[in-house]
């Protein structure tokens, strides 16, 4: 078994376009959800998200890259390059044939379908452009890394709706803790801020039209995001020998399913995967000083969540620290894990605890200290982060501080 | 139909039952609709009456619209539909 550490990370998401912006984000407690833009807005009855805005495609990528490029796979390339430049590691000869990227998303090209289905259906054309099942395709965006990167090794993607990319990240660092690759590419995005992507999820009534509070007694719903989280795992003595800046020590995952419910969680299912990424990591569950929680801000995520905590950790769960935040960049949905993965980097190497903003009011169903608000100064040597999706898929990593 | 037995029709089959089984003083819980069908009941009510039902279910108690029984829902419809009206 190998060692697994982080050596780059990159992103873009409502906080900020790159790594530096939204952990300055995530310190300020900045909340980046706002007022959606895009055509039929006004047909929604939820009109806010965490959009990124001022990330044009024009200038940043030619025209036939344009036609190719979904806005979840544009998200993808700009983490991936600010990922892979940090770490200074390149990818040729026998790592490059060895290494891969693995990313989640949950709906791959969903502006792509929601454009083209606009076009046949509402404006009755008979013709689509020639390239719109390779630029809506969910392994879109891994492919073009690939393509980018020279990643020539084992490369696919996860699609498992909240926990996408953490299942994702769960596989690259499996790959690399094999020995099966010395680095990987891994991480997700998402990009479902258009009328037909918001319009869906409408229908299910859990969305908040005013903000995004979790584990505050008043929160009323989930606020979608957007964006990627980007980063690469590699065999620690192989970051080593490179002389890597080494970010943080990935240490365990464990996955479960609630086999109960498509919809509510389990926390019973949530509570296996925690126990499960501890035992993985052959980690004292005292030794964890924060939990990134999946916490989205639903009556019934936030307080399954809490009480899963509780079962877990039992007295050392009122020591630590669990925040959202989403409660900033809003749910990424399938690149979620991944932008909530800063945060726990940002814990583990700056020694500094993002907040939940957005929190009111304490509820004595989630009577945990969820940071609120405020970030916080704290040092933690061991992290987890949760993602408990849709159909009671539930994906938790654990990093150590290095 | 009236709008008292569409809706218990609506709500009939999404129990799986007979409308003649859904009394009025019934709970969504006594019939055994849970969060899901709740939405979905919500879903087919809209569109039969072409009616917008505040509701969140994060917060089934938030806003105007009762859900305590079936009376209490189609109450709640009747004054939507009459709103849309005026």
């Amino acid at each position: 078994m190998h060692r697994v550490v982080i050596t780059g990370a990159g992103t873009v998401n409502a906080l900020g376009h790159d790594v530096p912006d939204t952990l300055a984000a995530m310190r300020e407690g900045r909340c980046g959800i706002g007022a959606l833009e895009f055509q039929d807005v006004e047909r929604l009855s939820i009109q806010i998200g965490g959009q990124v805005r001022g990330f044009e495609a024009e200038g940043r990528y030619n025209r036939q890259q344009m036609s190719l490029y979904d806005r979840f796979t544009q998200f993808t390339l700009a983490a991936a390059k600010e990922a892979i430049e940090q770490s200074g590691i390149t990818f040729s000869g026998d790592l490059a044939a060895k290494s891969g990227v693995v990313l989640g998303t949950a709906g791959g090209g969903v502006s792509t379908w929601d454009a083209n289905y606009r076009s046949v259906y509402e404006e009755g054309k008979n013709r689509v452009h020639p390239f719109v099942v390779p630029k809506l395709m969910n392994n879109a965006a891994a492919s073009h890394v690939s393509m980018e990167h020279n990643l020539k090794g084992p490369s696919f993607t996860v699609s498992t709706a909240c926990a996408s990319s953490n299942h994702a990240m769960a596989q690259a660092f499996q790959m690399v803790r094999t020995g099966m690759a010395p680095a990987m590419v891994t991480g997700g995005s998402e990009s479902m801020l258009c009328f037909g992507g918001v319009k869906a999820w409408e229908g299910l009534r859990v969305m908040s039209k005013d903000a995004c509070r979790p584990f505050s007694a008043n929160r009323n719903g989930m606020v979608q995001g957007e964006g990627a989280g980007i980063f690469v795992f590699e065999e620690f003595e192989h970051a080593r020998a490179r002389g890597a800046d080494i970010l943080c020590e990935v240490i365990g995952f464990a996955m479960s399913s609630d086999a109960s419910d498509i919809v509510m969680p389990s926390k019973n299912g949530a509570a296996r995967a925690m126990e499960g990424a501890l035992a993985d990591a052959r980690v004292n569950r005292d030794k964890v000083g924060y939990i990134n929680a999946h916490g989205t801000g639903t009556a019934a995520n936030d307080k399954t969540e809490c009480a899963a905590v509780a079962d877990v950790f039992g007295p050392h769960a009122d020591k630590l620290m669990i925040s959202s935040t989403k409660s900033m960049h809003g749910h990424l949905i399938g690149g979620t894990g991944a932008v909530e993965l800063l945060a726990c980097i940002m814990a583990l190497r700056d020694g500094i605890i993002a907040p939940t903003i957005g929190y009111e009011e304490p509820d004595p169903e989630c009577a945990l200290d969820v940071v609120p608000n405020e970030a916080r100064d704290a040092d933690v040597d061991v992290v987890l982060s949760n993602a408990f999706a849709f159909g009671g898929m539930n994906a938790v990593l654990a990093l150590q501080r290095i | 139909m009236s709008v008292k037995d569409k809706v218990i029709e609506i709500i009939a089959e999404q129990a799986v039952l007979e409308s003649g089984d859904v009394a009025l003083t019934s709970t969504l819980e006594d019939l055994g609709i849970d969060s899901l069908g709740l939405v979905e009941s919500i879903f087919a009510i809209e569109e039969e009456f072409d009616v917008s039902i505040p509701f969140n279910a994060n917060d089934p108690t938030e806003g105007d619209f009762d859900i305590t029984n079936v009376q209490t829902i189609i109450t709640g419809i009747e004054a939507l539909i009459a709103d849309q009206k005026t």
